[in-house]
Formats: C-alpha cells, structure tokens, sequence
C-alpha cells in the first residue's frame, strides 16, 4: 500500500469518528464516549498529516508547525478548562471564530500559491467562497463575543438604512467575486477579505441578544460550510465530510431555535427584534393587582403538593441559584414530592444551553423535560414554579396576536394547580413584554433575588 | 467540469443526507454539547491549514499559514476539551446514597 493511499485511509477512519461521535449525542449516556472518540480520530488525521507529502516533498515547516500548534494548545486548554458555564456562549462563539478565521485563512494562501498555476475558474471560486463565508463567521462571532461578553451593548445597534447598506455591502461582496473570477486579480482578493469583515460585523450588529442561540448556531454552520469550500480547493474529502456535517447541523439547529421562538428565520436575522422596549399590553396593565407572597406561603403550598414542576430560566444563573434550587429539588422529593424541570429550548444563550447549567448544579438528566414532555406534566402538576423565566411562560405568546412573541411556542405554567413566580421586580423580560401569567389568579409572586428567596425556601421545606 | 469535482461534490450531498438526519435524533437537552461538538469537528481545519504551512514557499505564506495553525489548534482543542467537560456533568439520577457530601452551591 502506498503511503498516500494509507493516509487516506486514516482520514477515512476519522470522518468516520467524527459521524460516530454526532450519532453518541442522541443520548446523553453514550455522548461523552462519543466526543472522545472523535477526539481520538481527529488525533489520528493530525498525525497522518506529518507524514503527507505535497508538491511532491514532505511538509516542509514541521517545526513551525509544532510551534504554532504548541502556542494554540497553551492558549485553548486553560480557557476551555477553567471558564464559567454561563459564559459558554461567549466560549463557542470565540471558538468557532478562529475555525471560521483558519478557514478563510487557508483558502487565501492556497490562492497565493497556486494563483501563478493559471487554476480553473471553479477552483477560484471554491477558494472565494472560503475567504467570504469564513471571514464573514470570523468577525460574525467577534461581533457575537462582544455582544455576549457584553464589551458591548446586548441590544440591537441599529442606525437609518441599515438594511440597504447591509444589502449594498452583500451585493459588492458578489461583485467582486465575479470580478476575481474573470480577472484572476490577487489584489482583489484582499478588497473581498476586507469586505467580508465589513459584512460579518454590520451583519450581527442588529442581532439583539434575545435572539442570539440562533445568531450562534448559524455561525457555526458558517464555519462548517467555509471548512468545506477549503476542503473543495485542497482537495480533501476529510475536511469536506466534516465541514458539511457541521454546515447541516448549525442550519437544523438554526431551524429548530427560530421554531422554538415562534419566528421565521429572515425574522430573526433582520428585523432587530427588542430594539425598542415598549410595554405592549400596557392599557390593562394599571388597576390589575398581583398576589405576593413570602416563602413561607409558598411553603404551605408546597407541603400539600405531590407533583411540583420547576421552570428555570436564564435569570436563575444570572442569580448563580442552580445549586439552592437543586437543594431545594431535593428536599422536596426527601419528602416524597415528585420535582421535574421544565426546559424552554431558548431558555439560556444559546440552544440547550439552560440543561448544562442544570447539569452542572447535578441535576440528573432524567429529570430534566423536553417542552412537549413539560407541557403533559404541567396538566397533573400541583405547582409550578418559575424562576428566572419570562417570556417562555407568557400567555400573551398563545393568545394575543398583537404581541411580538405571539406564535412562540410557550411552557404553559397556568395548567398547574398553583403558579409560584420569583422574580426581581415586575420588570418585563428579555424580549420587553408584560406577562399575563404574573395577573393570574392561580398566581403568587416572590419579590426578590432568586438564590435568596430560594434559599429561604429550603430554609422553609426542612423546617416544615 | 472535472470528474474529481463530481467526485467532491457527491461526498458532500451524501454527507449533508447523513448529517441530517444524525442531528435530528439529537434530543435538545444535548444541544449545547452538539454545537460545541461539532465546532470542534469543523477544528478539521487543522489538517488543512498544515498543509498549507508545509508547503508555504513564500513569507507571506508563511506567515498567514503559522496563524492559521494557531487559530485552528484553538479551536479544534478547545473544542474538544470544553465538550468533554460539559460531557462530564451529565448524569443519571444516582442510586440514593443518603447525606452524600455536599459540595454546597457555588
């Protein structure tokens, strides 16, 4: 066998870890086994690579390399290791920016060295549609890391004409890609490079934070799919395998998260959503009255209760309370109370994101709900609790068309016998809009700081 | 039209197909762990971008391929690593031990 033929073999060995690790992921029992093995694959192609010959020499630059992936491994291990789950949005985000970045990276070198070989046509546009895709996912999750890192404001920046010049900036980006592939011009290329940084900023800018999950999982596509274009241009099966199973999953992931928001995705991406906060529902709001109470109130409900439901939101671990709400799961079910969680698919920064939080708090899998499962639980359930929740529990989403959230999917907290809201203040969530529920008569409001009033009612449960 | 692109292209459909239809059977309890997953599966880069370094000719080749590198061993490790710690937390309702240690919140 020669040795082309059995480093391709390898690379067949890994695109096949790599399938075998997405299909672990279908359940959460065999999904670390599954990264691992990826992991092991992706090793095995790294190393084959050393042994590659190409233009007919081996690689030159091997010390280079090693130096350069030394530099890589110092910077990325400690930060993967040691950085918070709530900042794990901000985390994919960088990542998946510096992919996108070494792809658009690649596809301009291979164009620098192969520009003098007169390619065919198809081959520069292979490496074009590598530089535009990658760049624009490189200062996209830029742009995203600012946003969720909140180095910069989280709201949508908006400014007049916005969506022509975003528009201008696209069309110029083609232009010039059809005038590189008649003229060939290597200086051109770097005007699209700049474009295209250009396009990814202006492109997330009006992205408000609400809706970034979405704004994430298409970056990453993005990513997968300039990957490809490069795989394309070098000409390894390897890298397209891989960069398309990643471009499919960030677009199903996309298509999922703008479902679970009730909103198409053009919806998402261009209309700044939450850019202006305005109290829709307002007439009714004065003269309606809410029912607080104190933890020692949603004590006694609770000691009645033989089936509670938690409905966690982002302000939970915004609280830091994951911990004291599982304390307090705990307690419950030492009392022989059936406790389950309800997880809104956006509930957190970005798709799934509320189950890890959860998880690292030792929630086991088990008891965290899909919305659909929630939902038939809430039918039965004694009490619902909602903590650091909104928008996904609010009524308004069902039956208000005027409202902008109307047609989101929601966790339907009101089909349980008793609604227990903590909350900071009567401050509308995220995506600025009152919540009905809040007015429920089934409802009690807890003022106050989730990880205090939870606290106070563990406090509560054991005493009683 | 060249018959390796054919050849390029049919890989990618089938994998489109195939990706498909594994990520849809991903339960959304799972997806954060999916997406930075398969971020670290696009880290692939890694093996184009030393290719392009080990057969940089030219300074400025060298040096966009040095940061290629950089930038793609970021990501393909920090992927992996921040996968498998997220990984790591999830698990299965434990068999009742009673007053296990706690670790208090935080």
């Amino acid at each position: 066998m020669s040795r082309e033929t059995l480093i391709d073999l390898l690379y067949l060995f890994s695109a096949t870890t790599f399938i075998v690790a997405l299909k672990g992921l279908g359940s959460p029992k065999r999904a670390r086994h599954g990264n691992l093995v990826a992991a092991f694959g992706m090793l095995v192609a790294i190393v084959a690579t050393f042994f590659k010959y190409v233009d007919g020499h081996p690689l030159h630059h091997v010390l280079l390399i090693l130096l350069a992936m030394f530099i890589g491994v110092i910077i990325a291990v400690p930060t993967a290791r040691f950085v918070q789950m709530t900042a794990m949005p901000q985390l994919v985000a960088i990542f998946n920016g510096v992919g996108g970045g070494a792809a658009s990276l690649v596809s301009i070198t291979e164009f620098v060295h192969i520009k003098s070989t007169n390619p065919a046509t198809y081959v520069i546009l292979e490496v074009l549609l590598g530089v535009l895709i990658g760049t624009v996912s490189f200062s996209g999750s830029a742009i995203a890391f600012a946003k969720l890192q909140e180095l910069m404001t989280g709201r949508p920046v908006t400014y007049p004409g916005q969506q022509i010049m975003n528009a201008l900036i696209g069309a110029a980006a083609l232009g010039l890609i059809v005038t590189i592939l008649v003229t060939g011009s290597s200086t051109l290329l770097w005007i699209l490079l700049a474009l295209a940084f250009v396009l990814g900023v202006a492109f997330v800018l009006p992205i408000g934070g609400a809706d970034v999950p979405v704004l994430i999982s298409l970056l990453n596509s993005f990513t997968g799919l300039a990957v490809a274009a490069s795989g394309f241009t070098l000409g390894s099966n390897l890298l397209i395998v891989a960069g398309t199973l990643v471009g499919a999953s960030g677009i199903l992931l996309t298509r999922l998260m703008s479902k679970a928001m009730g909103r198409s995705l053009s919806n998402v991406l261009f209309s700044a959503f939450g850019s202006n906060v305005t109290a829709t529902g307002g007439t009714a709001e004065d003269g309606r009255s809410v029912r607080s109470g104190t933890p020692e109130d949603v004590g006694v409900l609770l000691s009645f209760a033989s089936k509670v439901v938690i409905i966690p939101g982002y302000g939970l671990a915004v609280a830091q309370g994951q911990h004291v709400l599982r304390e307090l799961a705990e307690q419950l079910e030492a009392k022989g109370i059936d406790v389950k969680y309800a997880i809104h698919p956006v509930a957190g920064r970005m798709p799934g994101h509320m189950n890890v939080l959860l998880a690292e708090a030792n929630v086991p899998y088990e008891d965290l709900l899909e919305m659909d499962e929630a939902n038939s639980e809430l039918t039965t359930a004694d009490v619902a609790i909602v903590v650091g929740a909104n928008d996904t529990v609010n009524p308004a989403a069902t039956n208000d068309p005027s409202s902008p959230i109307y047609g989101m999917p929601i966790i339907h907290a009101d089909l349980a016998e008793n609604v227990v809201f903590l909350k900071r203040s009567m401050r509308p969530g995220f995506a600025g809009i009152d919540n009905e529920l809040l007015y429920n008569p089934k409802t009690i409001l807890v003022f106050g700081d989730a990880k205090d009033t939870l606290t106070k009612l563990v406090a509560v449960v054991k005493a009683s | 039209m060249s018959n390796v692109l054919l050849q390029y292209a049919t890989v990618l459909i089938l994998t489109a197909f195939v990706g498909t239809e594994i990520i849809a059977k991903v339960p959304s309890i799972l997806h954060t762990p999916l997406m930075s997953g398969s971020n670290a599966i696009h880290g692939v880069i890694l093996v184009g971008s030393m290719l392009i370094l080990g057969s940089a000719t030219t300074n400025l080749e060298e040096v966009l391929g040095f940061l290629a590198v950089i930038l793609a061993t970021l990501n393909v490790v920090g992927g992996f690593v921040v996968t498998d710690r997220m990984l790591e937390m999830f698990k299965p309702r434990q068999p009742k031990a009673p007053s296990k240690p706690d670790e208090g919140p935080q």
